[in-house]
């Protein structure tokens, strides 16, 4: 027990040395990183001391930026199942190496989607309200209970599954088989974290706009859009800097084209739900119409015309049809130019539809008719961009010590 | 923008702790601008009497610091036998909004300050204007298969007008229709509260314990009535506007960042008396009662009128019930 107590101590501050040393460039990353984090942090204080007022929240519209980033992100991280599920299942060999990295991004995924969460609490020194035997967790009715639930598990998973699987390659073991029952339990759990963030929105009649069914599988589409699509951008960027390594060792060209394969294939569906949900609403005259009339083509009342999201949304459209066209033919999903174009094509269009549009136009117009449009404040901008921060921070520092202990380099010997 | 009262408060609060006349539990933490007392206070279903009563002279101390009234906070609870029910005639309301003024002043809800824009006003009640009708015979607008154009009539929502401000009111061609908690017998905002901070009271009443409520905003977008409001900062009433006749679950000043909404004024007709919406009414187009008591006005209303409710295909069963003849 004190033996495996002093491995574990061992590792963990061979891990963080890993994951310190490098390169100046990595420094001056990491550096950067840390200044918008800071910066965030800082903006988040005066949030504390004045309120959320510091945000464009209103009653017309009660959630802003921070709750319009929440599913994106935990779409990231329920993406990166896409690599787990055909490494485990399947004992696909292209993603042998490369499943590690998605579960870490789904590490830092999950901490910026309860980052999120947790800067649009107003009294977040009552958070302990939430937690079961302290507080009072209104579970099972209250879908967000649910979501701490899984969301918590889901970080636990991907920590001890990634966390072991190092571990035992540092210290040159063999993988004992309850790893597996954890591993295997992964892949239904991060469906689960998108269905009920899905379901979050979903239930609230209230608001027609989220209220579908759609609502879940269309988050499990484009989340398993962006997971892939995210994993082939950074992996490429993994294989440009980590030059010391052979260009094949741990990133395979094959294993990043299956991925665009797979990106493609739920980059379809999710358009195909899109056009489906248009039909639907778009042929009838229900009070599902006006939001989705508000982002197709702009809302008029009183004779003014409300259109601020209209722009977006078909940037959105297009960047994911642009996207799909790209990653449909061979010729382009095969050459690493285009098939960048349209990988960052797929994360922006799908930031725009998934992580600004769909929380917010779901406040247009209110349950009384009002028309109110969102505006960003800068506040609310800073302390979102050191959420994102924090995440690339974390992701960073634990693939640097992560592709270190999977490619070999660092290995436990006993001198 | 931490207004004068609380500032002072919080030095003499630590200039008092450094000389250990009170004790540590009352020392307000930073940023966060709470004590320890407030930190841990527990949620109101599950404290004694005995503890609401030391939670509710904290609250009076405080609102004496920093609106220097003598408030007294009650704990009055449902009265056997009573649900409370709301009717409202559609058309004898004028639109004239002193409902909602006077729901304001009772309820101490947040007034615009003159010195800081952050602090906003936050009306329990809505007022919305419909246009009676409005046909168009052959504009573009023309329906299909007919000549004769839109119609537009009745309560369309999605019309309505918010911020009317005519001169004088009513305005010949429309109608009103003042929209507020519909306390709603299967309350969707209860339902999505992740922390059980909002609960239904056995008289009917919707309440929120403004010391539970994380602030998630969650209740605000369940909401299909648009009902529920938020504090994005610290409310603001003038001192001079305090009603001091506060309930717990009521009127009492809200703290930053929690949600907030009209309750019936249960400090007011949990004693018996009217609701100050109901008393205000210039035209009698507000009408309260006991829904168990056959004789009551709102039992009345239901028994000779044909009345409707608000959105009712979400099957919310609110106790809010409006009538137009």
């Amino acid at each position: 027990m004190i033996n495996l107590l002093k491995k574990l101590v061992h590792f963990l501050i061979i891990s963080i040395k890993l994951s310190l040393s490098g390169s100046r460039k990595y420094h001056a990353w990491l550096a950067s990183l840390v200044i918008i984090l800071l910066f965030g942090l800082y903006t988040y204080y005066y949030q504390l001391k004045y309120g959320i007022i510091i945000t464009g929240a209103t009653d017309q519209t009660n959630w802003g930026l921070y709750i319009a980033n929440f599913p994106f992100f935990v779409g990231v991280a329920a993406g990166a199942v896409m690599i787990v599920l055909p490494a485990y299942l399947y004992k696909y060999k292209e993603f042998k190496h490369i499943t590690i990295f998605g579960e870490l991004l789904a590490v830092s995924a999950v901490i910026v989607s309860l980052a999120c969460v947790l800067a649009m609490l107003g009294r977040i020194e009552r958070l302990w309200h939430i937690f079961p035997f302290v507080g009072t967790p209104h579970w099972p009715q209250s879908m967000l209970p649910w979501d701490v639930i899984v969301l918590n598990g889901y970080l636990f998973l991907n920590m001890l599954i990634p966390g072991y699987i190092l571990y035992k390659k540092y210290y040159n073991e063999p993988l004992k088989k309850w790893i597996y029952f954890f591993i295997l339990l992964s892949i239904p759990w991060a469906i689960s974290i998108h269905t009920v963030t899905a379901f979050i929105i979903g239930v609230i009649p209230a608001r027609p706009f989220w209220h579908t069914a759609l609502m879940a599988p269309r988050f499990l589409a484009t989340a398993f859009t962006v997971g892939p699509a995210t994993m082939i951008v950074v992996l490429q960027i993994i294989r440009k800097y980590y030059t010391s390594l052979p260009r094949d060792k741990l990133i395979s060209d094959r294993g990043l084209f299956t991925l665009a394969h797979m990106a493609l294939i739920a980059l379809l569906v999710n358009l195909f739900f899109l056009g489906s949900e248009i039909v639907t609403i778009g042929y009838t005259t229900t009070s599902h119409l006006a939001p989705l009339k508000y982002l197709l083509v702009g809302l008029e009342k009183e004779g003014v015309v409300y259109n601020t999201l209209t722009p977006y949304m078909w940037v959105g459209i297009i960047l994911q049809v642009i996207a799909a066209v790209l990653l449909l033919f061979p010729k382009t999903r095969k050459n690493f130019t285009t098939l960048n174009i349209a990988c960052v094509f797929v994360i922006l269009g799908i930031l725009i539809e998934k992580g600004l549009i769909l929380v917010i136009a779901g406040f247009v117009p209110t349950p009384l008719g009002e028309i109110w449009e969102y505006h960003f404040t800068l506040p609310e901008i800073a302390i979102t961009l050191g959420i994102w921060a924090l995440g690339t921070l974390i992701w960073t520092l634990l693939l640097k010590a992560a592709i270190a202990i999977e490619s070999g380099e660092a290995r436990y010997s006993s001198k | 923008m931490v207004d004068k009262g609380r500032r002072d408060f919080l030095k003499k609060a630590a200039t008092s702790a450094t000389a250990a006349v009170i004790p540590f539990s009352t020392v307000r933490i930073p940023v966060f601008d709470v004590t320890l007392d407030e930190l841990f206070q527990k949620h109101y279903q599950k404290m004694s009497e005995e503890e609401k009563q030391r939670v509710i002279e904290r609250l009076e101390k405080e609102y004496k610091e920093e609106y220097g009234v003598d408030a007294r906070i009650k704990t009055t609870p449902p009265i056997k036998g009573v649900v409370f029910g709301f009717a409202l005639d559609i058309k004898k309301c004028i639109g004239c909004r002193r409902c909602v003024y006077a729901c304001m002043r009772e309820n101490n809800c947040s007034r615009p300050s003159p010195t800081d824009p952050t602090r906003e006003e936050k009306q329990w009640i809505r007022v919305i204007a419909l246009e009676k009708y409005e046909i168009n015979p052959g504009t573009k607008r023309t329906g299909i298969g007919t000549e004769f154009g839109d119609v537009k009539a009745g309560i369309d929502i999605e019309t309505s007008e918010h911020y009317y401000n005519p001169e004088k009111v009513p305005e010949k061609d429309k109608f009103y229709m003042p929209v507020q908690c519909q306390q709603c017998e299967k309350p969707p905002c209860v339902k999505v509260c992740p922390v059980q901070a909002t609960w239904k009271e056995p008289d009917g009443i919707i309440v929120i314990d403004y010391n539970w409520c994380i602030g998630c905003k969650y209740c605000l977008s369940a909401c299909p009535y648009w009902a529920r409001r938020f504090n994005y900062t610290h409310p603001y009433i003038p001192k001079d506007e305090i009603n001091p006749d506060m309930h717990y679950l009521g009127n009492r000043p809200r703290p930053h960042e929690v949600a907030e909404k009209c309750t019936f004024c249960i400090q007011r007709t949990r004693e018996g008396r009217y609701p100050a919406c109901v008393e205000i009414c210039p035209t009698g187009a507000r009408k309260f009662g006991n829904l168990l008591d056959p004789e009551s006005e709102v039992r009345k209303v239901l028994a000779k009128k044909r009345v409707f409710r608000l959105k009712e295909e979400l099957g919310t069963n609110p106790k809010f019930f409006y009538f137009m003849w």
